[in-house]
């Protein structure tokens, strides 16, 4: 059984919701990679979503581009991305670590040297944003090989073949887009998700996390209500932004903290264990 | 028309050009390049939709465009003729307003009534602006806010035609960013909008499709040379920047017998300098804007800054048809220099009195270097994608010579 799918297992057994943090590696500078990432598992986090910087994020908002335009310009790189993950690793075997980046930099690099080098690396997972099911049959067939998840995106567009296409190549958990339109854009439809996830759910017989739009505490317990994990991105960015570099991490951990336990009054609220 | 007896069929049912080509998006763009594949073909097959095209490129646009002889350019260059299909002379003066007709038809076919355009140059622009005026839409053009700075007249015409136009800050400030941001644009308001792509490039169905739109140039060139010379010319030769002006005037002459097709890239201050936007000549295959095709990018995969002193060849990929052709030897691929290009601009202007765009004055730079070394009864057909009054700025600039 992989980490990711030990993770949901486990958190299934104990009525939890998981809390999937997103950072993109190299911001705000390459040396606060590893002390975010420790900062993120003390918030509460299960699985670490590792942003690979990209030149053209075409699926990110503007607050995850210029995170990335920063870390490139600081000479981030996937080798170094791969490099962070391995310090990571070295002190923590059992949080989930899930690189979300563009088909690009994995092409460079070859995408049999790249899976080999990721596992090697302690990286779980990969969600290619710019890489549908149709496009990734080599590449999710090469991920799996190794033992890794090749995640894929649903969204609110998807039909139900959609969902069937990506069980096929799919592993590890569902990543559902709460929104049409880029990362950290627009308003969340909670009604819209909680009729969908069930249906998805059971079409693609894994986990499934929602993200884009999830922004503070109340927002994560309502989805969290409904689906199997929460997606934050954009907001911790912002979080680290607006923060002192000094006192980044700090300030990370302690807005986990909050949608952690807004997560976990979940199951005690509503009395059930999924 | 694909001619009958050519085994080229491409791209396939996914949309590949060979390796190359496909659909590299978001999940969330999926369903829409599935619905716009299905409109695409219904169209394709619909007499109506194929003659109200016709009728809008014949009454509207101006087509057929000429070809002329350029007779005198030709005798002092003392080599292989040189002609040029008048593209400059379309509505709007480029070859851009061929695909927006195409699209805005479609789009209008598929109930969409607000249109948005990405533009390096401008040219894509106006013809999104132009055309979204003529059929009643709305319209919003995202450019890179240095296009912006480089093209004010173009943008004062978008304005003009009541397009909005959104400088794009990010990343470079030119044409790839605002490919990005209309990207996202559509991603979020894919109900209502259509996506019409400048050039032969992006996610299937859109380089096949505005190869199409543009084959029209390729199509007039096929009748009117035999017409003009009693033959098809033995060079056919273009500017490619993503490569909608060439891939329209090659597509219809691949795999007849005895015509090379010429693909003029832009050297800038020359492919060593690395200062350049010659993806085909310089870059490597990978995955940008939604396909697959040669690109500028570093070792790491991120894509690098390029260069010209032409808006509409500054991009770092280029349709996944032409790496195709590059790859399968159907085409050739050749730089030239910012200079050269200069050059040719100015030889134009004071030997045929054309002021050719800067991006077709690329191809007619290396129809100057390739004619003298070729005999007098060889035929070099030049597309002249557009007219230059866009680039007076430009090129006055790099005289020293301020308005």
């Amino acid at each position: 059984m992989s980490r990711i799918q030990t993770v949901f297992q486990r958190l299934q057994g104990e009525g939890r919701k998981a809390l999937i943090p997103f950072v993109t590696a190299g911001f705000p500078e390459p040396a606060l990679t590893l002390p975010l990432m420790r900062a993120l598992v003390e918030g509460g986090a299960d699985i670490i979503e590792l942003g690979v910087p990209f030149s053209d994020p075409m699926a990110d908002g503007p607050t995850i581009q210029r995170a990335s335009e920063c870390a490139l310009a600081q000479g981030m790189s996937m080798r170094k991305v791969l490099d962070a993950v391995r310090a990571f690793r070295s002190e923590n075997a059992a949080t989930p670590v899930v690189l979300m980046g563009y088909a690009n930099p994995i092409e460079a690099m070859g995408v049999e040297t790249f899976v080999a080098a990721a596992r090697d690396a302690g990286v779980d997972g990969m969600l290619v944003v710019d890489y549908p099911p149709e496009e990734s049959v080599a590449f999710a067939g090469a991920a799996k090989g190794a033992g890794l998840d090749p995640i894929f995106l649903l969204a609110p567009t998807s039909s139900e073949q959609r969902f069937a296409d990506v069980a096929a190549v799919g592993s590890g958990y569902i990543y559902y887009v709460s929104l049409k339109g880029v990362t950290g854009s627009g308003k969340l439809d909670i009604d819209e998700v909680a009729r969908r996830i069930p249906q998805i759910r059971a079409a693609v017989g894994m986990p499934v996390g929602v993200g884009f739009g999830i922004r503070d505490a109340d927002s994560a317990r309502r989805i969290g209500a409904v689906a199997d994990a929460v997606v934050i991105g954009s907001r911790i960015i912002e979080e680290i932004e607006q923060s002192p570099r000094d006192e980044a991490a700090q300030r990370v951990a302690a807005f986990m903290r909050g949608i952690r336990e807004a997560l976990d009054t979940i199951g005690s609220a509503k009395g059930v264990t999924q | 028309m694909q001619m009958a007896d050519t085994p080229y069929q491409f791209p396939d049912a996914s949309g590949h050009f060979g390796p190359y080509g496909g659909v590299f998006v978001a999940e969330t763009l999926m369903p829409a390049l599935a619905e716009l594949r299905e409109a695409y073909a219904a169209c394709q097959n619909d007499p109506e939709f194929v003659a109200e095209f016709e009728y809008e490129l014949k009454h509207y646009v101006g087509r057929p465009s000429p070809i002329y002889h350029a007779k005198r350019w030709s005798g002092i260059l003392g080599g292989a003729q040189i002609y040029l299909k008048r593209e400059d002379l379309n509505h709007t003066g480029a070859h851009k307003v061929n695909n927006c007709i195409g699209q805005a038809l479609v789009a209008r076919r598929m109930g969409k009534p607000r249109v948005i355009a990405e533009t390096g140059a401008g040219q894509h622009g106006v013809a999104t602006a132009t055309v979204a005026a003529r059929y009643g839409m709305e319209c919003v053009v995202y450019m890179g806010s240095e296009d912006v700075k480089r093209q004010v007249a173009n943008v004062y015409r978008m304005k003009l035609l009541g397009a909005t136009v959104v400088p794009v800050e990010s990343g470079s400030k030119t044409l790839k960013d605002a490919l990005n941001e209309a990207m996202r644009d559509w991603v979020t308001n894919i109900a209502d909008t259509f996506y019409i792509i400048g050039t032969v490039a992006g996610p299937h169905p859109y380089p096949m499709m505005v190869r199409d739109f543009q084959s029209v140039i390729g199509k007039e060139c096929l009748v009117q040379m035999p017409e003009m010379v009693g033959r098809q010319p033995d060079y056919v030769i273009a500017c490619v920047g993503g490569g909608s002006n060439a891939m329209g005037i090659f597509h219809p002459y691949i795999g007849v017998p005895g015509v090379k097709l010429i693909g003029v890239e832009a050297a800038g201050d020359g492919i060593e300098t690395g200062r350049h936007s010659a993806s085909l000549s310089a870059g490597r295959p990978g995955v940008l804007h939604g396909n697959r095709t040669y690109l500028l990018q570093n070792e790491d995969g991120q894509i690098i800054e390029t260069h010209s002193i032409s808006a509409g060849l500054d991009y770092p990929g280029v349709g996944p048809e032409h790496a195709w052709l590059k790859d399968a030897a159907l085409a050739d691929y050749v730089g030239i220099t910012d200079d050269e290009a200069l050059q040719a601009f100015h030889n134009l202007c004071r030997l045929e009195g054309i002021i050719p765009a800067l991006e077709s004055s690329h191809a007619l730079a290396y129809a100057a270097k390739l004619a003298p070394t070729l005999p007098k009864d060889k035929i070099l057909l030049v597309n002249l994608s557009g007219r230059g009054d866009k680039d007076m700025h430009t090129v006055a600039e790099r005289s020293g010579i301020q308005f």
